[in-house]
């Protein structure tokens, strides 16, 4: 997280990295979490065992 | 490309591609108006001039030194090169089922879309024989994949409970055997969620969706029961019993909001009031005709109905009694990888639903259209070529998901409304994207307004 005056990031903005190790399809359907009628990844657990 | 937003006091950017979120202030938000890559070192001099009434120039080029800088560390107008990864989004295992165990109900559910449990097709009970090969389908299709996730559906799942114990037993039977290991999840309209149930759910089962809709007079206008009388009495008590014996945890409550109840904050906040802390409530999903779905002329009600709530959370979170509402949850660090995100629900492709006759499906809200039928437990087929089709109604599948700023949080919505509705799979229904625009404009604010009160 960086601290300046006029701006304030929150998190690491990692999805890039996130896409080279990823993919490996164990995490999750996201259908099945608890809405059945709508797709919504974000608050979605990864299960990847190395990370 | 980025999305920006004010909302409840904070400007908030995020960088679509890299995933940062910043909180900027006004004279960075108004800089970043006349904004985009490659950006220059220096502002240049037509931007400090157009913004010379509202802020001073010493300002705005410090505000500017600081976008730079984060367009140098690759979290503003970063690129889009996820393209590279088109290879990732192809044909998968079959991982996630969704077992139609009865198509039949208790309960008479206004909108439902299984037309009150029975998907339009006659009501029924799946038999062990077909649970049996729904498993041995799903474990032969799952390749090297090891969990695999199978929700009981229905209709009403535990009007054909016997069956439900049948069908894990001997999905427990046989996953070491084959290196699997199963998560069963189910989902309920709480009739018959009676005591003696729990110790078996609450063994088996890794999640539990449990349907009502808020308030009591919310829920029985739509959740009656076949002689018309409402459930809310019924299912309340069931529910807290329930969610009690798991030690609250692993479960949703889980309600649908109409044109009745566009005031579906309050149904939410009943729900927590009523002892449950994990809700989720979702927007109906259904033809327009019908007087209380949701429309067009709707939408400035409901997000308005989504801020308050988000401010309300906020409000709680910070006295120490927050709870989760599903579509405000967001990991902005340790979410999902970016191929999970673009590759869409997956529905068709590692994803299937099954119906007592044994029918395959891409996925429970297609069961019943007979022209998206992928096949049959009992005469072995399995159409590939339509699981190639699903395949690739991924993100870079769908033009307008492409252009999005919320596809990685959305992933590309649902196919199967976007077929009802927009009239083909990979052309988002409009509705449903503000809405879920909304939501996350509102979960990204949650977040930067806890990480305000962190720092104080
Ligand atoms: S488990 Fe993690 S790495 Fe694997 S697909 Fe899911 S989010 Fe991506
Ligand atoms: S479905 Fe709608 S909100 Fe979701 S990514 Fe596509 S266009 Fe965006
Ligand atoms: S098409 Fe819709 S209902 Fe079906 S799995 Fe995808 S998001 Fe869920």
């Amino acid at each position: 997280m960086t601290n300046s005056k006029h701006v304030k990031t929150l998190n690491n903005a990692n999805l890039k990295c996130s896409a080279a190790k990823g993919g490996c399809g164990e995490c999750q359907a996201s259908c099945q979490s608890a809405c059945k009628t709508s797709c919504t990844v974000a608050n979605q657990k990864c299960e990847h065992e190395e990370k | 490309m980025i999305h920006k937003y004010s909302l409840n006091g904070y400007n908030i950017v995020l960088d679509v591609h890299s995933g940062g979120v910043s909180v900027v202030d006004d004279a960075a938000y108004a800089l970043l108006d006349y904004l985009d890559a490659p950006m220059q070192e220096k502002c240049p001099e037509e931007i400090l001039d157009k913004l010379s009434e509202r802020f001073g120039r010493d300002e705005l080029e410090s505000a500017y030194a600081e976008l730079y800088g984060m367009y140098q560390d690759g979290i503003l107008f970063s690129e889009d090169d996820y393209e590279q990864f088109a290879d990732k989004m192809v044909s998968s295992p079959v991982k996630a089922m969704c077992l139609h165990i009865a198509h039949d109900c208790n309960l008479r559910c206004k909108y439902c879309f299984a037309s009150t449990g029975d998907f339009g097709h006659g009501r029924k009970l799946m038999d062990f024989e077909t649970g049996k090969r729904a498993i041995d389908f799903l474990i032969e299709h799952s390749g090297t994949r090891r969990n695999l996730e199978l929700d009981f559906f229905g209709g009403e799942p535990l009007m054909n409970y016997e069956v439900v114990k049948q069908v894990v037993a001997y999905a427990r039977s046989i996953e070491k055997q084959h290196n699997k290991n199963f998560r069963f999840t189910i989902t309920t309209n709480g009739v018959q969620l009676t005591e003696d149930k729990f110790e078996f759910l609450n063994k088996e089962m890794s999640n539990v969706v449990l349907s009502i809709d808020g308030r009591k007079e919310v829920n029985d206008r739509m959740r009656p029961n076949a002689g018309g009388k409402g459930s809310y009495d019924t299912i309340l008590p069931h529910f807290q019993k329930f969610v009690e014996s798991r030690g609250q945890d692993q479960y949703y409550v889980r309600g649908t909001f109409t044109r009745y109840n566009l005031d579906f904050a309050e149904d939410v906040l009943d729900l927590n009031a009523k002892g449950f802390d994990q809700i989720s409530v979702e927007p109906v999903v259904t033809d327009s005709k019908y007087d209380y779905a949701l429309r067009e002329e709707d939408l400035p009600k409901v997000f308005a109905e989504y801020e308050r709530l988000a401010k309300e959370l906020i409000r709680r979170k910070k006295e120490g009694k927050g709870f989760n509402f599903f579509h405000f949850m967001i990991d902005l660090d340790q979410g999902p990888c970016a191929i999970k995100r673009l590759r869409g629900c997956g529905c068709g492709n590692e994803y299937v639903a099954v119906t007592p006759d044994g029918d395959i499906y891409p996925c429970h809200q297609f069961v019943g259209m007979e022209d998206w039928k992928m096949g049959n437990l009992y005469d072995g087929t399995f159409d590939l070529k339509r699981k190639e089709y699903f395949a690739h109604a991924n993100i870079y599948g769908k033009e307008e998901c492409g252009k999005c700023w919320a596809k990685f949080y959305c992933s590309g919505g649902c196919n199967a409304n976007n077929l009802q509705y927009a009239g083909d799979v990979l052309k988002p229904y409009r509705l449903a994207c503000e809405m879920e625009k909304k939501r996350l404009e509102c979960a990204i604010m949650i977040k930067a307004a806890m990480a305000d009160t962190d720092s104080e």
